[in-house]
């Protein structure tokens, strides 16, 4: 492998929230990273602290939060960076893509102007005209018919699917190498989701973009990302490469969340599901933080917490590892 | 009846209710009168043109007053000081209390903590009170009273403008904009700002009519409009004293009834217009 650093790194980032002293962290160590044009894809349940640790990777925590550990892009520390570089990396090096494309897009302002914005403030000694072509173009890109039309109408005059388009028109519309999409599908219906990741990764492909997929769905990773990192309370639990983490699972988690995609072709009462729910901030259970809702848990998940096992391409944090939950009894 | 078939069926749309079409007439005339009072009638207000306190007639239709002025010419030219001082005094209040509103739910913290303190310590008095001392040390005059109260109001725009930045501000699309790299400038006035006007400028029509109400209480007690101006508080303060002379406090009496209804009508259809759950 090449000794170039990896285009994002993340290395024992933790985020907490805090009031009066008091933190609870909702981001407990992860570290993860994304070489240039590979798709990671980070899958979790909601409140896992997958979007709370991207955005605070970004500067975007909270109010009130607090940041600590190493985000590193192309070698360079961001963590600690002040605001006005920060603000030069989001939108042109880094994008991002937000869950909802409606509120997401500001109500008052046409979708032309938002995405000339996306482009000027990177951009601001680009003419108005070249800026209005750039965005035409853009829109083009993202197979929006009639572009020109299009730019000067509002985002209530656009379907939700049209409207995530435009939403990837802006994040990719200085060249970023990183994108980071915030389960950019799950407002959608179906099969508009569908449209839209062939949209992401046909840009993703041709434009050579590192991708941060943050979903629940593992089953949008299966046929987009390289790699997989599997997020529970705060922690990743299991990292490995897509086609591996299916074919291999080494948590209980991550078998579980397998095991819960419905499987068209078994007739079936009921669809599987893992009992429970994920710790409430500041709540966690002593020992394995799923050891509550594990099939498998033994008295030493509810005593230590797992370390992180496994080669280094196919990790995962629990105490029986690789093994099958028969051997684990 | 047939004759209703004789005309066209009259259609009007759903947000233009019936009191909103009166508010909007009401305050047509009067800025007509602001426009046109010295051709609406044949006197001028500061003339002494028949004998003192004649009774309404064909020649005076508000009868005159003590001095023998014409009081229908001195309603209509009233509009020239009233509306121009209330509309006056409602955007100098809606700028610095929306800029310094803004500001404080923007920013947050400490610069926060001042302007709100400061919005307490004004809203504190009634606001009655606070223009009359004032007015009051700043002498009488039509000038000075509205220095006034541009001091009363200016906290009501400032409270509302700062409750409305704090939720436009933790919209997603606030986020979105930071996220792609926009400066704080351009948070605020391009993405915060233009969602946060509306109940402003609800708020702002109804309070012409509260501001030209105490512009009129303010002139009544002697602050505000200095004797021979036309002005509706002092109109009525004088007609007070002519208490068997109705007609001398009734033009000036049905102008601020009309002018304030009109505006408070208007106020109301806006808000239903813009806030349709209130329906």
């Amino acid at each position: 492998m090449n000794a170039a650093p990896p285009l994002f790194e993340v290395r024992d980032l933790r985020v907490a929230f805090g009031r009066n002293g008091v933190f609870a962290e909702a981001v407990r160590g992860v570290s993860l990273h994304v070489n240039h044009g590979e798709v990671l894809g980070i899958v979790g349940e909601s409140g896992s602290g997958k979007s709370v640790g991207m955005l605070a990777a970004l500067g975007l925590q909270p109010e009130g939060a607090r940041v600590t550990g190493s985000v590193r892009f192309k070698g360079q520390e961001l963590v600690g960076l002040p605001r006005r570089t920060l603000r030069h990396l989001r939108g042109s090096r880094i994008a991002m893509i937000f869950q909802d494309p409606l509120s997401s897009l500001n109500p008052v302002m046409t979708i032309g102007d938002q995405i000339a914005e996306a482009v000027f403030l990177h951009n601001p000694d680009m003419s108005r005209k070249a800026v209005i072509e750039r965005a035409t173009d853009l829109l083009a890109l993202v197979s929006i018919p009639q572009p020109d039309r299009r730019l000067h109408q509002f985002p209530h005059e656009f379907s939700g699917g049209m409207r995530q388009r435009v939403m990837i028109a802006m994040a990719v519309a200085n060249d970023p190498d990183l994108l980071i999409a915030d389960e950019p599908t799950t407002a959608l219906d179906v099969t508009v989701q569908a449209q839209i990741m062939e949209v992401l990764a046909d840009l993703q492909a041709r434009l050579k973009l590192g991708l941060i997929l943050i979903t629940h769905d593992l089953g949008v990773l299966a046929g987009h990302a390289d790699r997989v990192a599997v997020v529970y309370a705060g922690q990743v639990v299991e990292q490995a490469g897509v086609d591996d983490l299916f074919a291999r699972p080494g948590h209980p988690y991550t078998r579980g969340l397998i095991a819960s995609i419905p499987d068209m072709t078994i007739e079936r009462e009921r669809l599987f599901s893992i009992d429970g729910t994920p710790p409430a901030l500041g709540r966690l259970p002593v020992g394995c933080a799923f050891n509550p809702r594990c099939i498998a848990a033994q008295d030493i998940c509810r005593q230590t917490a797992p370390v992180t096992t496994g080669a280094p391409e196919h990790t995962a944090a629990c105490h029986f590892a690789f093994q099958t939950v028969e051997a684990a009894r | 009846m047939a004759a209703t078939t004789a005309f066209p069926r009259m259609t009007r749309p759903r947000w233009l209710t019936f009191p909103l079409l009166i508010g909007i007439l009401l305050i047509l005339f009067w800025l007509i009168a602001t426009v046109a009072a010295p051709w609406m009638t044949g006197y001028d207000p500061l003339d002494m043109v028949g004998r003192r306190l004649k009774p309404p007639s064909w020649d005076h239709l508000l009868g005159t007053d003590a001095l023998g002025r014409d009081v229908l010419t001195r309603t209509l030219h009233g509009a020239r000081h009233s509306i121009p001082i209330a509309v006056t005094v409602v955007a100098c209040a809606v700028a610095i209390g929306a800029f310094l509103g803004a500001l404080a739910g923007f920013l947050g913290g400490f610069v926060d903590t001042v302007i709100m303190r400061l919005v307490d310590v004004t809203l504190s008095f009634p606001p009655m009170l606070l223009a009359m001392a004032v007015a009051a040390s700043l002498g009488p005059g039509l000038g000075n009273a509205a220095i006034a109260m541009v001091i009363v109001w200016w906290p009501v725009y400032a409270r509302l403008m700062r409750a409305q930045v704090l939720e436009v501000r933790e919209r997603e699309h606030v986020e979105a904009a930071i996220a792609s790299g926009a400066t704080q400038t351009r948070v605020l006035t391009r993405h915060i700002l233009p969602l946060c006007w509306t109940p402003v400028l609800i708020s702002a029509t109804m309070d012409l009519g509260q501001v030209i109400l105490l512009a009129a209480s303010l002139s009544f007690i002697g602050l505000g409009a200095t004797p021979p101006t036309p002005e509706w508080g002092s109109m009525i303060s004088d007609g007070a004293s002519q208490f068997y002379s109705w007609w001398v406090a009734l033009g000036p009496g049905l102008a601020i009834l009309t002018i304030v209804l009109g505006f408070n009508f208007i106020g109301d259809g806006l808000h239903d217009y813009f806030d349709p759950r209130s329906k």
